[in-house]
């Protein structure tokens, strides 16, 4: 990774632009931010995220870390997860929160709403087997539910089997008594989630960050 | 209501004329007069004993009142009966031309057509309508879009009322008009009466053509919040006619009133909101008046405000939008109900008395007609209306992730109605003002103009240039979950990123919310329920209650897909003959229990609501009755595991064979627990 050393240079500024779909403003800044979160080193670790303060009361903040080492998200056809990540990776990983430009065609669209949803696919399908299970995605829901104690570990189961039993339902249709549904594809996980527009929610303004206003 | 005396005297006429004893008296227990008046009446030779007597003045008022609703709602009735019209024509045209009916009528009669009076229309007929939207207001959609809505409402309204105003006055100084008279100010004023978009009518004919979130909120909110400007601008131009000069003072004082009048609107309607949802929090017992509080105290709300000229709507909303998360953690589900229907009957009664009322005080005039005064007033609105959109439109895109189309712009544009509450401020216009006539008959041609052209060409537009429409949605646990995963992934890169956006904030609020507010604002324990439980909660409460009253067993799901078939092997089986005992017992019971519902005898102080929540715990306990065999299974998790290996082995597609075996031994295993 010695070849991404001096990121001040327009060449590889240009390269990662074209990649990412970033401009060179927003590089900039992301830089800045990845050398004060990894302390002026080549490559971040999980460590350094740990001492995000903002992300201490988040819920599902393991999940978020590690979304960041999973090398699925990499788009390098990679699989597994590791241990420390160079800035590419990360620029890549954020490139998933940009917001879609305003002239697109309809397959456009659908690219990027493809790549979002297989960005939260990836969140949830732990073990990588290209499903979401049952016990997985009970394990999402007791998650979100982590803060009201006790009460939400047998609510929560309640919650995923009746999200399950709608994915089903929607995908499938009918089943026989002993046929057994395995777990949500990436197809059916789609089809649920097709109403909820998630090109134009699942964003975030780069634009106007002000770095002098970053955490510790 | 003179019509009816008419009759009452016709009646009188005829019956005297036949000799039968009845009699128009005074009303039987007003006192006697003077003494005079008595001892004339012994000296009266006796009549019969009145057995039947009318006396209309007694009555007449809430009568008259009475009539006039009953005549709209029988008017809307007849609407929906005939097919083919309400599909072709909006409501609120057809109500306004049984008003010019209507009007008609009585003018023909020889009686004065009633108008729309200003303080029956602020008072009585507009707060149902406003309570309404500000209480169901979808809060999501319009908290992400608050800074667009603010900007068209603001500086949209500022835009029409100047340059309408402004060309107004230039046209009054071409000589060939003939209103030279006209100065500035009072032009001004005109402008910023007509400027203000109207929620009425926007509701009124949006509701009707379903569109798409994004451009419902943004109008809608427009109109809303275009009230605080409209206030301002009103009084301010109303004083300054009077006086006839502005300085750069007055200018400033404007704008200072303004932030005072809806800032303070909202703050007032805020205070009611939270003392109506701590009032909430006690009411455990006295389930009855629940509904009433809420209405009571937002109505007060909106009186406090207009009482100090402040934003009478604005404050109608906020106490409707703080008020309902806390009141609805604390109140039964059939004050919910009430709550709801209540609210809709009504704005819907106001709604269509508005536009009858309408279509009377048009015939009702009085009326100064000058052709190009009026056909300049509704180009221009138009004309202004367009450019302010498309100029808007330009500046917020650059702020916005979710750009707004072409097609957005154009339905924004179109959709911009005028309603009764311009009507209602030109009328409150005091008549010193030489103008006025001719103000109320322009403002009345826009209001008929928008409203019927634009009200019924509106739908076919929609659907000629192909403009999304509104999601049908049923409420999805899926996109619930990850709703609420979005918010705080989001909330997590954003920290990551170092970014204190939008999710950044949210998220402070929302845990503000939940520490101190919710504490103090909910009863019980429930103010520790996150929103995912309660949106659970209140579906499986939904599908119990719609079980229940279908009366059948909570047995299969529609889709023929169960719990068996995610979890195939957990499930230990009963014996099928328990399994039919258990069905007996549950069936006597569910009739018991439909027996009970409905031979309650209904008490004044309690309603009892507790039926429902008995069968809800039939239900309830059935689940946990299945809940229970999944957790005594001892074989759970070694099948499970098994499993696993069993379909990646199916996926390879050589087991078969192998699988259906081990499927039944594992079945066997669990029957005997």
């Amino acid at each position: 990774m010695g070849a991404l050393q001096s990121l001040s240079d327009e060449p590889e500024y240009r390269e990662l632009a074209e990649k990412t779909g970033f401009s060179f403003e927003q590089i900039g800044i992301l830089h800045k931010r990845f050398k004060q979160l990894s302390h002026n080193e080549d490559m971040l670790r999980r460590a350094d995220l740990d001492t995000i303060p903002d992300l201490a009361c988040n819920p599902i903040r393991t999940q978020i870390i590690e979304a960041f080492f999973d090398k699925r998200n990499f788009h390098q056809n990679g699989d597994g997860t590791v241990e420390e990540i160079s800035f590419e990776e990360f620029l890549v990983v954020m490139s998933h929160f940009r917001p879609p430009a305003l002239n697109m065609t309809e397959d456009q669209r659908e690219k990027v709403r493809r790549e979002k949803l297989r960005f939260l696919f990836n969140m949830h399908d732990t073990d990588n087997d290209g499903t979401i299970t049952l016990e997985e995605y009970r394990h999402v829901v007791e998650e979100l539910l982590s803060r009201s104690g006790a009460l939400g570990k047998e609510t929560a189961k309640g919650i995923a089997d009746a999200a399950m039993l709608e994915v089903a339902s929607i995908s499938i249709g009918h089943m026989e008594p002993d046929e057994f549904y395995e777990g949500i594809t990436f197809e059916h996980f789609l089809k649920i989630l097709k109403d909820i527009e998630i090109e134009t929610k699942m964003n975030i303004r780069f634009l106007n960050m002000d770095t002098t206003t970053l955490c510790k | 209501g003179d019509f009816f005396l008419m009759l009452i005297r016709f009646l009188r006429f005829v019956f005297v004329g036949i000799g039968l004893p009845i009699e128009a008296s005074a009303p039987a227990y007003q006192s006697h007069g003077t003494e005079g008046s008595h001892l004339t009446n012994i000296t009266n030779t006796k009549k019969a004993f009145p057995v039947l007597a009318v006396n209309y003045e007694h009555v007449r008022k809430p009568f008259e009142i009475a009539l006039w609703i009953l005549l709209a709602l029988l008017m809307k009735l007849g609407f929906h009966l005939i097919p083919r019209l309400s599909a072709v024509v909006p409501e609120s045209c057809l109500l306004i031309v049984v008003g010019l009916l209507v009007g008609g009528l009585i003018k023909v009669i020889g009686e004065e057509p009633p108008v729309l009076d200003s303080q029956l229309f602020f008072l009585c007929l507009l707060p149902p309508i406003i309570l309404d939207a500000g209480y169901f207001l979808p809060i999501r959609p319009f908290t992400e879009n608050v800074g667009t809505i603010l900007v068209f409402a603001v500086i949209g309204t500022l835009w029409n009322a100047f340059f309408m105003g402004g060309l107004l006055y230039a046209l009054c100084q071409i000589e060939s008009v003939g209103l030279s008279g006209v100065d500035l100010l009072a032009c001004l004023l005109f402008g910023s009466i007509v400027s203000a978009v109207d929620p009425v009518a926007v509701l009124a004919v949006f509701e009707e053509i379903h569109i798409n979130e994004l451009v419902h909120i943004l109008v809608f909110g427009e109109s809303l919040l275009n009230d605080a400007v409209t206030v301002v601008l009103y009084n301010l131009f109303e004083e300054f006619s009077k006086v006839g000069t502005v300085t750069v003072l007055d200018v400033f004082l404007g704008v200072v009133c303004f932030f005072v009048v809806s800032l303070g609107g909202v703050l007032v309607g805020a205070i009611y909101g939270f003392l109506a949802a701590f009032t909430s929090r006690f009411t455990s017992h006295t389930r009855v008046i629940e509904p009433l509080f809420v209405f009571l105290y937002s109505y007060m709300a909106y009186l406090s405000s207009e009482m100090f000229h402040l934003s009478g709507i604005m404050a109608l909303i906020a106490c409707g939008v703080v008020m309902r998360p806390y009141v609805e953690a604390n109140i039964s589900h059939k004050s919910y109900t009430t709550i709801k229907y209540f609210l809709k009957m009504w704005s819907s009664v106001s709604e269509t008395l508005i536009f009858i009322f309408l279509g009377v005080s048009t015939v009702a005039g009085p009326h100064a007609w000058n052709w190009t005064f009026v056909i300049t007033t509704v180009i221009l609105c138009l004309v202004s209306r367009v450019l302010g959109v498309i100029g808007l439109t330009f500046i917020i895109n650059k702020f916005r992730i979710v750009k707004l189309t072409k097609k957005d712009q154009f339905i924004v544009a179109y959709g911009g109605l005028r309603g009764a509450i311009a009507f209602s401020l030109g009328y409150l216009l005091s008549n010193s003002h030489q103008m006025r006539n001719l103000f109320l008959t322009a403002i009345i041609t826009v209001i008929f103009f928008t409203v019927f052209v634009q009200g019924m060409t509106i739908r076919p537009l929609v659907e000629l240039l192909a403009v999304k429409k509104k999601k049908e949605s049923k409420p999805s646990i899926n996109e619930e979950i990850h709703t609420e995963f979005l918010d705080h992934l989001l909330t997590g890169v954003e920290g990551v990123c170092g970014h204190y956006g939008h999710y950044h904030w949210k998220e402070k609020l929302n845990r503000f919310n939940k520490t101190y507010v919710k504490r103090w604002l909910i009863a019980g324990e429930n103010f520790k329920e996150p929103e995912l439980i309660a949106f659970y909660r209140k579906m499986e409460l939904k599908q119990a209650i719609m079980m229940v009253e279908s009366g059948q067993l909570p047995s299969v799901l529609p889709s023929t897909i169960s719990m068996q078939n995610i979890q195939p092997r957990a499930i230990p089986r009963v014996s099928k003959k328990r399994e039919e005992e258990i069905r007996r017992i549950l069936r006597a019971n569910l009739q018991n229990n439909k027996q009970k519902m409905r031979s309650r005898s209904y008490s004044r102080h309690t309603l009892f609501d507790a039926d429902e929540e008995d069968d809800v715990s039939e239900v309830r306990l059935r689940k946990t009755k299945m809940e229970m065999e999944r957790r005594v299974s001892v074989m759970e998790r070694r099948v499970s595991v098994m499993e696993r290996r069993v379909s990646v082995m199916e996926r390879e597609g050589r087991w078969r064979g192998r699988v259906s075996v081990m499927e039944r031994e594992g079945k066997c295993d669990g029957e005997g627990g």
